[in-house]
């Protein structure tokens, strides 16, 4: 296994080292302005010499994520769990998850900031807005599809409806919810960029913003590259704690 | 465990969307006797076993046992899979009607029935990493666990090779003796070798036949003569 993991951290160091080469070759010799695209070496200088302006704007993005993940989890798993248990929870509100999806956040951004400020709030609302239909539906699908064996046993066995909720109905949902948590760190940061695109002070998305205005188009690659590698790094984190948590699933992803 | 209960079926009819699985069925299944319940897929006899454990209410007539007792609460189901759960540890799945009763859990007696079912080692193992029999044992000590007197049982073993289903049906017939058991399969064998009474249910509606079984006390012998004699006759039967 541990053989299988070094070649693929070797395929994807080789993927990546192609690709950067191509970038740099593009830059050098495809006649485009350094403004336009950056040569690689141009960017690992701005990555190392506005460190203390991408460190900082990488903490607060990286802040307003994982608070957005939490609310957002805990809130969209709480909806989830409260429509499984409650039907007329599920009519009423269910219409209005799905239309919350029709409007795009995007759009919503600039009313967010209006309403929370310029401030964190506004970035983490709009993290869990992003994440929370995800997350609910993935939860939600999880619950709906009990083994149906499992809820005749419980019956026979005299069992609660709580008790068979925490006891099988969640349990047997986790993996769903793996999935729509493992998206939902992945399109997390996006939210918390978008906001700070629209109104902010500070964060990865205000550098990239500020960076963009004045044609400091190497800084803004450097911002891009960690917010890519910050998702990578929190994903990863989450997939391996997901992995943990469901220690009795077979893994799948081992075997390639 | 209390004294084990007759069952009695009095008219008791049952539709499938508008079509009716059985009608007027009268049957008196005897107390503390292994009953099997033969038939050819899809004649209806799993919504009977669901119907005998309360998963769902007859569209006429009505389902009562012996002794006027409502059957809810005394009765333990087995299906066709095993149903472990495949977070919990073996001996957790044995438990399971305890904690989702909110029960104590007793886990001297769990151990105990693990023991009784050979698997005292794999109290701690996760069900993947089980064999099928195996599996099915756990199973079988989850049943054992709820000490009910009713114990219903919808082809418990048909997912397991000939050898272990044998073991299996040892081991179930000797473990259940004395309880009210109504047993579905589709193997002449398993039939003979665990039938006090063996009903065949076939036709649309359904109907119910009694079938003569072989002698002697259950689990009988795979090699008893009776029992092959009889499964031939059961097999051709069943062929029809």
């Amino acid at each position: 296994m541990t053989g299988k993991a070094t070649a693929r951290s070797m395929r994807l160091l080789v993927t990546l080292a192609g690709l950067v080469a191509l970038w740099g070759a593009l830059a050098r010799w495809g006649h485009v302005p350094p403004y336009m695209l950056p040569g690689p070496d141009a960017v690992a200088r701005a990555l190392w010499t506005q460190r203390a302006q991408l460190a900082p704007a990488a903490l607060t993005t990286l802040e307003e994520t994982v608070l957005g993940l939490v609310l957002g989890i805990g809130a969209g798993g709480a909806l989830a769990i409260g429509m499984a248990v409650c039907a007329p929870l599920r009519r009423w509100v269910m219409p209005m998850v799905l239309l919350s999806q029709a409007v795009p956040v995007f759009a919503l951004a600039p009313l967010l900031v209006l309403w929370f400020g310029f401030g964190m709030a506004s970035k983490v609302v709009m993290a869990v807005l992003v994440i929370f239909f995800p997350v609910t539906s993935a939860l939600g699908d999880g619950l709906r599809q009990t083994e149906p064996g499992w809820m005749d046993l419980a019956r026979t066995m005299g069992a609660t409806r709580w008790r068979v909720l925490v006891h099988v109905r969640l349990p047997a949902a986790l993996p769903s919810f793996a999935s729509g948590v493992r998206m939902a760190t992945a399109i997390a940061p996006i939210g918390a960029v978008v906001g700070e695109w629209v109104g902010a002070s500070s964060g990865l998305g205000f550098l990239m913003q500020t960076a963009n205005t004045r044609f400091q188009t190497d800084l803004m690659f450097a911002a891009l590259a960690v917010l890519a590698v910050m998702t990578v790094l929190l994903w990863w984190g989450v997939d391996r704690l997901l992995a943990r948590a469901l220690y009795w699933l077979p893994r799948h992803a081992d075997v390639d | 465990m209390r004294a084990p209960p007759a069952i009695h079926l009095e008219g008791v009819g049952l539709d499938f969307g508008a079509a009716p699985l059985f009608r007027n069925l009268d049957l008196c299944i005897g107390a503390g006797t292994m009953t099997v319940l033969l038939g050819a897929s899809g004649v209806g006899k799993t919504s009977l076993l669901r119907m005998l454990g309360g998963l769902v209410a007859p569209d006429y007539g009505r389902v009562v046992a012996g002794d006027g007792l409502p059957l809810a609460g005394r009765v333990a189901w087995m299906g066709q899979q095993d149903l472990l759960l495949p977070w919990a540890t073996a001996m957790d799945n044995v438990m399971l009607g305890a904690r989702l009763r909110g029960d104590r859990l007793d886990r001297d007696r769990a151990g105990r029935l693990l023991d009784c079912v050979g698997l005292s080692s794999h109290a701690a193992a996760l069900p993947a990493t089980l064999s099928g029999g195996m599996r099915q044992r756990v199973a079988l000590a989850r049943v054992l666990y709820e000490d009910r007197p009713v114990v219903l049982m919808d082809e418990p073993f048909s997912a397991l090779d000939s050898v272990t289903r044998a073991r299996m049906q040892d081991l179930a017939g000797r473990m259940l003796a004395g309880r009210t058991v109504v047993l579905i399969t589709h193997d002449p064998l398993e039939a003979c070798r665990l039938a006090d009474h063996m009903l065949l249910m076939a036709g649309h509606p359904a109907r119910l036949d009694g079938i003569a079984v072989p002698a002697g006390a259950v689990p009988r012998a795979v090699d008893d003569a009776g029992v092959l004699a009889a499964q031939s006759v059961l097999l051709r039967m069943m062929m029809q």
